[in-house]
């Protein structure tokens, strides 16, 4: 909801910047934001994700002060940093252990927007953005793994780029283009270091987009009733959110910090400090933990589906599987935003959420008999969720009764809590 | 709930499931849990062990190995084997031993290294050898992959500056790779330049001697195909062969231990300031966070939510 503003300018400098560049007044709308009182610390995790892109751009500049994109030198100028470069080695281990914090962050992200019906009218744009700047992160993280051209590297490189060539009639030029040659080689890795240094400063100004998208909307929040008195239901962003994100991000970040420093390399893949052998294929080419799910889709599909050969069946169910995201404002039919009140589409979720963490395990494992079976099963729920589940559930399920307004949800919350904290001190609590 | 009931009894099945389920190629022994200095969020290196661990290398290692990614420098800077803090008696008091550039020690171990520096072109376009300098890389054995192919039975002996994070649970794997070496076991048969090691990947049913096996090639009742595999690197180290000062023992498995010590610094030289600098940043956090803590509750403390 975008509100009225209530900046004064304070003195000449301002009144004169205000008439000709409001952007003081930017800031301060920014920081007054009215912002719904009830949001949990699933909420927290926006700030978070702003936080993680802007220390990767900020070690990722760094690092390509001190990288050479060249398949002799790469390798090399990599433990150059590590090794000789003033506190390289942190630069680089933030990096690294920095993308698979950004995954876990942003994973979190999208299932509390799934959770909370964010992406409901209005804030189909919030979403759709959402998953545009998601799908940049894949793409810049997919990249970004190849630059230190090691086994793991240039092996991923020469799978995920050969996908493209299951695509029909184009395929094998798309591969070409991507490769720049004809196989992962010096070209390929000089336009991955190009666009992966390009993505994330566009990936920027989605997110820029993203938050305005919202600052329009208003936020969503717990209850997913929409704000009705700004007064009783809103808190201004500043000093409300600013500290408790800040506290939550505090907080992340002393775990991104004790992999960073204690484990920095528990994420990884130890054939990664093999340089890259075109001539030795390593025994098994598994990605990174945060692309397993899909890689657990794509190798599910081992049957040809009328005309589409399998390879391309597999390619197909894997791109789909995160281009339905985008259609997911439309897919979901029920009106009532947050999950608390739909506790039959709740237990689905919760499928769903299982279902996402055993294509993750299973994406990391061999693709044979039993573990191809449940990927299968797996991928067939993630699929059906979207495609039946939820569209189903908005025409037959009965929901709870939805709040009158986020003051009265907050209110009968700290009844219930200041309830149970009396009854529990004056007698003991009932056995249940 | 029944849901949640059902959904429990699926993924005990599942799971159960996944137990059955065998792993193909051959089985490689699991290697032995060995406790190092270096190990846990606080552990550090040992020094001794890092100086025996490079005599290890440079005595036996270096022959077939490289050490590509460091230089003589690096021995010397803060943190490594022969660092200096200041310097011995009887060098010039303008000298500054914590350079490494400048370390005695360092200095005499590339001038004295077994293998000299290819400099050049000079003056009148030869190339030359010379003895080597702190600033120089170590120079390795092989001028070329294929030189070293064909001194070693065709295999590629790889280079050793990464070996202790190129591998899983690597520390312990080049431990028991070392000490591990076994005589071939009577049911299998490998061909001569090849060493049995239980330790190395490798799948050791492809070498059973006929008389062990069936008719469709499984081996027969009672016989267990043996676990790892063969290389071409014959046992490098023998009790003895490498001559400690400090009293330490000269046995495979000393040996063993400090020079893997040595590769796992080679392969990550700024581990103890990185897990220093981690205690202080730690510590700064939670300081923070419990100062954020407590101001979210002071701001919030009049807002019901």
């Amino acid at each position: 909801m975008s509100h009225e503003s209530t900046y004064v300018p304070g003195s000449a400098i301002e009144r004169w910047l205000d008439k000709r560049l409001p952007i003081v007044r930017m800031g301060a709308d920014f920081m007054d934001f009215p912002t719904p009182k009830n949001l949990n610390y699933w909420w927290t995790f926006g700030g978070i994700l702003t936080i993680c892109l802007m220390i990767q751009i900020v070690t990722g500049v760094i690092l390509a002060m001190h990288y050479t994109p060249h398949t002799d030198y790469a390798f090399a100028s990599v433990e150059h940093i590590m090794r000789d470069v003033n506190y390289g080695w942190l630069m680089r281990y933030v990096h690294a252990n920095g993308a698979s914090m950004f995954f876990l962050a942003v994973y979190i992200h999208m299932f509390r927007g799934m959770y909370y019906g964010s992406y409901k009218a209005p804030r189909e744009m919030v979403w759709i953005l959402g998953v545009v700047i998601y799908l940049f992160m894949m793409a810049t993280a997919f990249m970004g793994y190849v630059l230190p051209w090691g086994q793991m590297s240039y092996w991923g490189a020469t799978v995920i780029t050969n996908l493209f060539s299951a695509i029909p009639l184009i395929g094998d030029d798309i591969r070409t283009l991507l490769w720049g040659g004809f196989s992962v080689d010096n070209p390929t890795l000089n336009r991955f270091f190009a666009l992966h240094y390009l993505l994330p400063f566009a990936n920027f100004m989605v997110v820029g987009i993203h938050i305005w998208a919202f600052h329009t909307s208003g936020n969503n929040n717990p209850a997913g009733v929409e704000i009705k008195d700004a007064k009783k239901d809103t808190v201004p962003f500043h000093p409300y959110y600013t500290i408790k994100d800040g506290f939550a991000i505090v907080v992340f970040l002393i775990l991104f910090a004790s992999f960073v420093f204690f484990n920095p390399n528990a994420l990884g893949h130890a054939d990664n400090y093999i340089e890259a052998n075109p001539l030795s294929t390593p025994a098994s080419i598994v990605p990174e933990w945060y692309y397993l799910p899909f890689y657990a889709i794509l190798r599910a599909v081992t049957f040809d589906f009328f005309f589409i050969p399998a390879k391309l069946g597999g390619v197909l169910a894997m791109f789909g599987s995160i281009l339905i995201l985008f259609a997911l404002p439309w897919l979901d039919t029920s009106k009532v935003r947050s999950m608390r009140y739909r506790p039959v589409a709740r237990m689905w979720f919760f499928l769903l959420l299982i279902a996402c963490v055993a294509l993750g395990y299973l994406g990391g494992k061999p693709a044979e008999g039993r573990y191809v079976m449940f990927a299968q099963i797996a991928s067939a729920y993630y699929f059906a969720y979207f495609l039946i589940i939820l569209p189903l559930l908005g025409l037959l399920e009965t929901p709870k009764q939805l709040p009158k307004s986020i003051a009265e949800s907050v209110l009968k919350k700290s009844e219930k809590s200041s309830a149970t904290a009396s009854s529990t001190g004056a007698q003991p609590a009932p056995a249940e | 709930m029944n849901f949640s009931k059902t959904l429990l009894i699926a993924t005990v099945a599942i799971l159960a499931s996944f137990g059955v389920a065998h792993a193909a190629g051959g089985k490689v022994k699991a290697p032995e849990h060995h406790h190092w200095h270096f190990s846990g969020a606080l552990g550090t290196y040992d020094n001794d062990a890092l100086q025996r661990g490079f005599q290890v290398y440079e005595t036996v290692c270096s022959s077939c190995h490289g050490l590509d990614l460091l230089a003589f420098r690096h021995l010397g800077q803060k943190g490594g084997p022969f660092y200096l803090d200041s310097c011995p008696a009887g060098i010039a008091e303008n000298i500054d031993c914590s350079n490494p550039n400048d370390n005695p020690v360092v200095k005499a171990i590339a001038s004295n290294y077994r293998f000299q520096i290819i400099d050049g072109p000079d003056d009148s376009g030869d190339m030359f050898e010379r003895p080597a300098l702190p600033s120089d890389g170590i120079p390795g054995p092989y001028a070329n992959e294929q030189i070293a192919r064909l001194a070693n039975n065709n295999a590629l002996p790889p280079d050793l500056s990464l070996i202790t994070k190129a591998r899983h649970h690597g520390p312990d794997y080049i431990y028991s790779l070392l000490i591990g070496y076994q005589n071939v076991p009577s049911t299998v048969e490998i061909a001569p330049g090849q060493y049995y090691n239980p330790y190395f990947h490798g799948d050791m049913s492809q070498a059973m001697k006929p008389e062990f096996l069936d008719a469709e090639g499984h081996p027969i009742d009672g016989v267990e195909v043996p676990y790892g595999g063969v290389l071409a690197m014959a046992p490098p180290l023998a009790d003895g062969i490498v001559e400690y000062t400090d009293g330490s023992d000269q046995t495979v498995e000393q040996y063993a231990a400090d020079v893997t010590e040595f590769l796992m610094w080679a392969a990550e030289p700024k581990m103890e300031e990185r897990k220093s600098l981690g205690v202080l940043t730690l510590g700064y956090l939670i300081i923070l966070a419990g100062l954020l803590y407590w101001s979210y509750r002071k701001v919030w403390s009049n807002v019901p939510h």
